[in-house]
Parts: structure tokens; C-alpha cells; sequence
């Protein structure tokens, strides 16, 4: 039999699958052009394991379908590249992305070649099923892609803060030396004319967690980095490599659970602020549910 | 295990000798002025953070 036009047609939906998931990125990671080429490439390879899988079957190629699988393995391997990657770089960073948000970075990175080839080989089992179609076996095939791609693409759709907590703008203030947010001492900021730059330019944002769930995932201190990074990288710092004093700080109320942040942002415009805040993603190895265990339930 | 700490006393300026010693090193400033004009200096070289310990004496640390 001939299944030149099965593992093509599966072949290419993995590889759009992937494209597609890069398209939805908002962060530009990966970088453009390099980047994407690395996991367009990747996400091609994925597609045609993915496509090759149901051919195989069919022919009752076990040998080959062993393989196949063996080589899916091989991905875990795109986990520890986007992560060097991300660590050796992490040293260019004015504000670190930190451990937590690099490793959740390159589990997406992972997971999203075994999305692709998930689609090639939905696509590749709803071409075999429709054979009797002949050439126009295509369309329920593409359809099949295009809705698993959508759909496993949503259910990978992480939490952001804003869904949450309450996000606020808060007054900040000095109290001689200590920078003040809400109720809590931020830190020590020695010299006068830091102390003018905050106080003419920086801004401060209280983040209500929603519930003791919440509380719990906002506790990480990866999450906590997460959020001064993010929020860096989306509305600009006004900082310089030597200028520790303006660095993003992130502190948490221990009475509330409160997380406060300050820092000076390159324009001072408070909406985009909080909107930056809200955008920022929940890390996978953040999440906490304390609720659905007995003692979490007693404490509540 | 590796013990990494948090923040480095780089250098120490002071305006009363009797109120330091030891440690880090120490630099002696007439007034407030100077003293933080001196501490600004040291933090832009050590690549560091100036503190008011508020006592006559701030520090430049390394976070």
C-alpha cells in the first residue's frame, strides 16, 4: 500500500500544530528567527513520528514501531536544551527569570512537540479511516488537526495572576530610610537621591490572593520572581547594571498573604502596570491546592 | 551542602570612629554629605546598594 499521502498530510499538520503554538507565545521566546526554525524543525520531526505511527501499525511493523517510539523519547532532550539556553542567558538578565520560571519554560517547550505529534497522528488515523474517500479524505483529516490542535492547545492555556487575585495600586512611601508599601517595609534605600527617584517615578502594586488556594501558589518564591520579571520585561525598567537600588522587589505579607511589589517602571503609566501584573503566568510548579487536603480543608 | 549568602557588607562608612570596628572595610566621612557622596561612589565601583543603618553609619552591599 501506498502511504506517501498519509504520512505527508500528518507530517505537515504536526509541523502547522507546532507553528501555530509558537504564533499564541507573547513573550518572544523563543527568539525569532533562530529559535523558531529550532522548533519549527523539531516540531516537523514530531509530526512525522506522530504520522509514521499508524502506517506502521498497519503493516504490522512492530521493529518500526518500537523505534518510533524510542525516538519520541529523544524530546525529553528539548527540556535540558531550553534550559541551558535559558541559564546561560539568565546572567544577561537585568531582572532573573529565576530557576522556577525557566524550568516551567522548557516543560512547555517539551510538552508542545508531544502536542504535535498528538496532531499528526490524529490526522494520520482519521486519513486511514476515511481511505475509502480517496483524495478528499484530506478535509475530515484537516478538520481533525485543526480541532485537536485548538483544543489540546487550550488545555494547555496555564492560570495568569489576574484569575488569581486582586490586583491594586498601592501608595508607596519612605519612612526615613525604609521604602513603605501598604503595611509592609520593603527595604532600606541609603542614599537621597534613590529615594526622589522612587518617590517621582515608582509604583506599587498589592496582589490580593483570591483564596487560601491562591495564597499558596502566590507564596513561591519562584512565582514572586516570576512576577518582577515579567513585569519588567512588559512595561521597561528604569534601571542601569550598576544601579542595584532600583531593582523590582517582591514581598509578601505574612499576616495576609499579601504580595507587594514596587519598582520603577520606564513609564509611569499605572494601567499598563496593573495590566502587566495580571498577564503574568501562574507557574505549573508553583501551584499549590491546599484545599483539597483534610488539613488545608481545617485550617480554611 | 553549599551556603550561599543572601548579601555582602562591601564597605563600611562611618562618621564616629567609636561607633565601628572590625570586618569590612571602613571609611571615615566628615559629614552627613560627604559621607554619602562617598557611599554613592563605592557603590557605583563595588557594583553595590547603599543602607542607612540610620545611626550615623550606612553600609554598601551586594545582593
Amino acid at each position: 500500500m501506498n502511504y506517501a499521502l498519509t504520512v505527508i498530510t500528518a507530517a505537515l499538520a504536526g509541523f502547522l500544530a507546532r507553528w501555530y503554538m509558537l504564533r499564541r507565545d507573547y513573550r518572544q521566546y523563543p527568539s525569532y528567527p533562530q529559535g523558531w526554525a529550532i522548533h519549527l524543525f523539531l516540531g516537523f520531526i514530531g509530526g512525522l513520528i506522530g504520522a509514521i505511527i499508524v502506517p506502521a501499525f498497519l503493516e504490522k511493523e512492530f521493529a518500526a514501531l518500537s523505534f518510533l517510539l524510542l525516538a519520541a523519547s529523544q524530546f525529553r532532550e528539548v527540556r535540558k536544551v531550553e534550559r541551558d539556553t535559558l541559564e546561560a542567558m539568565e546572567s544577561t538578565e537585568m531582572v532573573k527569570r529565576g530557576t522556577a520560571y525557566i524550568e516551567g519554560i522548557a516543560r512547555v517547550f517539551e510538552t508542545r512537540n508531544y502536542l504535535a505529534i498528538w496532531v499528526a497522528l490524529g490526522v494520520s488515523l482519521v486519513f486511514e479511516f476515511f481511505a475509502w474517500l480517496g483524495p478528499w479524505r484530506v478535509l475530515p483529516a484537516a478538520l481533525a488537526g485543526l480541532i485537536l490542535a485548538v483544543l489540546l492547545n487550550q488545555l494547555m492555556q496555564g492560570k495568569q495572576i489576574g484569575d488569581l487575585a486582586r490586583v491594586q495600586i498601592v501608595p508607596l512611601k519612605f519612612e526615613n530610610s525604609m521604602l513603605v508599601v501598604g503595611p509592609k517595609y520593603m527595604t532600606n534605600i541609603g542614599l537621597a537621591e534613590a529615594r526622589e527617584v522612587f518617590v517621582k517615578r515608582g509604583l506599587a502594586a498589592v496582589i490580593q490572593p483570591s483564596g487560601p488556594n491562591a495564597k499558596a501558589t502566590l507564596a513561591n518564591v519562584g512565582q514572586m520572581q516570576a512576577i518582577a520579571h515579567d513585569v519588567a520585561s512588559m512595561v521597561g525598567i528604569y534601571m542601569d547594571v550598576d544601579e542595584q537600588e532600583y531593582t523590582p522587589l517582591v514581598r509578601r505579607d505574612s499576616d495576609t498573604g499579601n504580595l507587594y511589589l514596587v519598582m520603577i517602571p520606564s513609564e509611569q503609566n499605572r494601567d499598563a502596570f496593573l495590566a502587566a501584573i495580571r498577564r503574568v503566568p501562574v507557574l505549573e510548579g508553583a501551584v499549590r491546592k491546599p484545599l483539597t487536603s483534610l488539613p488545608g480543608k481545617m485550617v480554611d | 551542602m553549599e551556603i550561599e549568602r543572601a548579601g555582602e557588607i562591601l564597605a563600611v562608612i562611618a562618621l564616629d570612629p567609636s561607633r565601628v570596628s572590625g570586618g569590612a572595610p571602613i571609611f571615615f566621612a566628615e559629614n552627613n554629605e560627604q559621607q554619602f557622596a562617598v557611599a554613592l561612589i563605592l557603590a557605583r565601583i563595588l557594583g553595590g546598594t547603599v543602607h542607612d543603618l540610620e545611626n550615623g553609619v550606612c553600609v554598601v552591599t551586594r545582593h
